[in-house]
């Protein structure tokens, strides 16, 4: 029978299928955090069950940590408290765990890839809905909850009904200044935040296999957004150049022979998929968020629809934006260039050289968070952080940050923040915040502007 | 886990849609380390305003309605996987969310603890809420064994879906922990043919 990518990786970890009731799924990697583990750790010392495989575990601490002086103690007792916590629990069980400082600590979905530990062909777990992130590689990875954090920990597998399959396929070239962060805002505005709910989602076409691994995670990241569990793209020799060499990727044979299995993944030709989509990647232009949910994007030309319904009201009025309005020079306050959708050396890059000879705005407060240690690293060693400090804006310690203001860096109540994370829920940044999805372009050209602007006539 | 079977409450009508689990419990609240103490934040933006007074045309706050059921518009609990959402709205009392619509993760974490998460179509949703809406003491009868929602004294009514294993686990009060581990021979056997990671 033909198969798709994601049957084939699906199908060669179940353990056994549960009669008339789910599959007990096999995991080869389960990350975990500082924020959603503590109870699951508690629920096995409870009931008295060791770790399964505590070296298929990686941790790392990064929803909770401040983007400053993190050499010092980290001042809030709570967020100490449950930083503590996660060593503590690495230690007694023999977890590996980047703790705030070491270098390979970072975002969990940016440090994972970065290190090798991601690769195509796995199952991939984290008590986060953006695990679908790893999808990048031809990987099924998707987020849990906690009490699935602690069922991978007691037994390695998850039970789970096989989710539907769904294809998005773009073809044709993308526009100037549309970057991978446009392709998934105008996807998920086309599509509704449910319309993915119960599916696997397979991102195929041109754009994508054109796509930079950091592109690609972008996109399977945000696949949560449209109510997928996970999203995937093919491992082709893009995402074998970017995994060869990296700290714990194979080596020498074992890296040929697993990139000789690696080429067995992509779906095979005819094979069937539950719901496909298709999209022309020249419509696609240079997108944002007017709404409350990552769905109500509109083209940055675009004007917000006219809707009569109560939620879409209530929306409006949480943003204080008109039915029927651009959003073309509104004044923004804030912007934030950061969060595993945007955090990568790519996104740096491309903020980097568009603000390179240009200033900041007064108004505007900017935030630039590396996903990572190591992208923070890799920012210095290319000169980009010259290129900001020159500019007026100031790089931050890595971390989530201001993607769920968690820790100290929130945006006030009412104020407007143009953010490469990607959720614009009511308070996601802080009560009262107001969140406005785009590129790292655009929010780059915001800050530089301190209003929204149409970007693509600058690039002409 | 506490066992479900059967279920008759009031109910409290919250007629928005796409609620996100950042409403039902915002990110700054997740610093703790043990499930307990959520359901004091449940929906805290919404419930309370920014002088920390609670908002009286909150549904959750308006001593007209109570129980332990909150009947939600459609796509409920989409968003982050923060299991935390479920144990707010269990550690406020509540045992069963009903909508037209549960995002994945949401319902896994709800039916993980207890709470029982009942999805019916559009038009019994729409009607549900009127009749809460001008009668808030109507009594809901939810059973788990027959699958089926009755609102007590109107003739309406509704089966719902539950996956079979799940229900068995909601009746006797087990959980997949229990399940899985009872697995352990033949997950150890699995990881002997490799044959997941050739
Ligand atoms: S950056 Fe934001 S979305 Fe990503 S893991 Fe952190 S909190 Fe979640």
């Amino acid at each position: 029978m033909k198969k798709t990518l994601f049957d084939k990786v699906w199908d060669a970890h179940i353990v056994e299928s549960v009669a008339e009731g789910p599959q007990i799924l096999y995991i080869d990697k389960h990350l975990i955090h500082e924020v959603t583990s503590p109870q699951a750790f508690n629920e096995l010392k409870q009931r008295e069950i060791p770790i399964f495989r505590p070296q298929q575990i990686v941790a790392t601490a990064d929803h909770n940590t401040p983007t400053k002086d993190q050499h010092l103690p980290v001042k809030d007792e709570l967020s100490r408290n449950q930083l503590e916590e996660l060593s503590k629990n690495c230690a007694e069980n023999n977890i590996t765990l980047y703790k705030l400082g070491h270098k390979y600590n970072g975002i969990v979905h940016v440090m994972a890839p970065e290190l090798g530990i991601t690769q195509p062909g796995m199952t991939m777990v984290c008590g986060d809905s953006h695990t679908s992130t790893h999808g990048a590689f031809g990987t099924i990875a998707f987020g849990i909850g906690t009490s699935q954090v602690a069922q991978v920990f007691a037994s390695q597998c998850l039970l789970l009904k096989k989710p539907k399959s769904l294809r998005v396929t773009v073809n044709g070239s993308l526009n100037k200044g549309v970057l991978p962060k446009d392709v998934i805002l105008y996807i998920i505005s086309k599509l509704g935040t449910n319309s993915g709910t119960g599916f696997f989602c397979e991102y195929a076409g041109d754009v994508f296999e054109n796509m930079s691994m950091e592109g690609r995670m972008t996109v399977c990241n945000m696949s949560i957004e449209m109510g997928a569990r996970g999203g995937m793209i093919a491992p082709d020799q893009t995402t074998f150049d970017y995994i060869a060499g990296r700290e714990f990727a194979p080596k020498g044979i074992a890296f040929d022979k697993k990139v000789a299995y690696w080429k067995t993944l992509p779906t095979d030709l005819g094979a069937q998929f539950d719901k496909e989509y298709f999209f022309e990647a020249e419509d696609i232009a240079p997108m944002l968020t007017y709404g409350t949910n990552p769905g109500m994007g509109i083209k940055i030309t675009g004007t917000i629809p006219v809707e009569d319904n109560a939620s879409f009201e209530k929306s409006l009025e949480y943003m204080n934006f008109d039915a029927g309005e651009s959003l073309l020079n509104k004044p923004i306050n804030y912007v934030f260039i950061g969060s595993c959708t945007n955090s990568r050396i790519e996104d740096f890059r491309v903020a980097a050289n568009y603000i390179k000879g240009k200033q900041k705005a007064d108004n505007v407060t900017a935030w630039l968070v590396p996903g990572s240690r190591q992208v923070e690293a890799q920012i210095k060693a290319e000169g980009l952080q010259t290129v900001f400090e020159a500019a007026g804006f100031e790089l931050r310690q890595p971390g989530c940050s201001a993607c769920l203001a968690m820790n100290d860096d929130k945006i006030p109540q009412g104020e407007y923040c143009v953010s490469t994370s990607n959720r614009n829920f009511e308070g996601r940044q802080g009560p009262g915040a107001r969140t406005i999805l785009a590129s790292p372009l655009v929010a780059a050209a915001t800050a530089v502007e301190g209003k929204i602007i149409d970007v693509t006539q600058q690039l002409i | 886990m506490e066992k479900f079977t059967t279920l008759k409450s009031k109910a409290i009508p919250l007629n928005v849609a796409n609620i996100d689990t950042d409403q039902i419990i915002p990110a700054r609240f997740l610093k703790a380390t043990d499930k307990k103490g959520f359901g004091d934040n449940v929906f805290k933006d919404w419930r309370y305003d920014e002088s920390g007074d609670l908002k009286s045309d909150f549904p959750l706050n308006n001593p007209k309605y109570s129980g332990s059921i909150l009947v939600a518009a459609n796509n409920f609990g989409c968003g982050s996987s923060r299991e935390h959402a479920a144990w707010a709205l269990v550690g406020y009392g509540l045992k069963v969310i009903i909508s037209s619509f549960f995002a994945d993760i949401f319902k896994g974490n709800a039916l993980n603890n207890g709470l029982l998460p009942i999805q019916v179509s559009e038009t019994f949703l729409e009607k549900l809420f009127k009749v809460i809406e001008s009668d808030a003491n109507t009594i809901l009868t939810v059973n788990l064994e027959t699958q089926s929602l009755t609102v007590n004294d109107t003739g309406l009514s509704s089966n719902f879906d539950i996956d079979s294993y799940k229900k068995t686990c909601l009746i006797n009060g087990y959980d997949d922990i229990d399940y899985l581990i009872n697995q352990k021979e033949k997950i150890k056997a699995f990881e002997l043919q490799k044959t997941h990671l050739p």
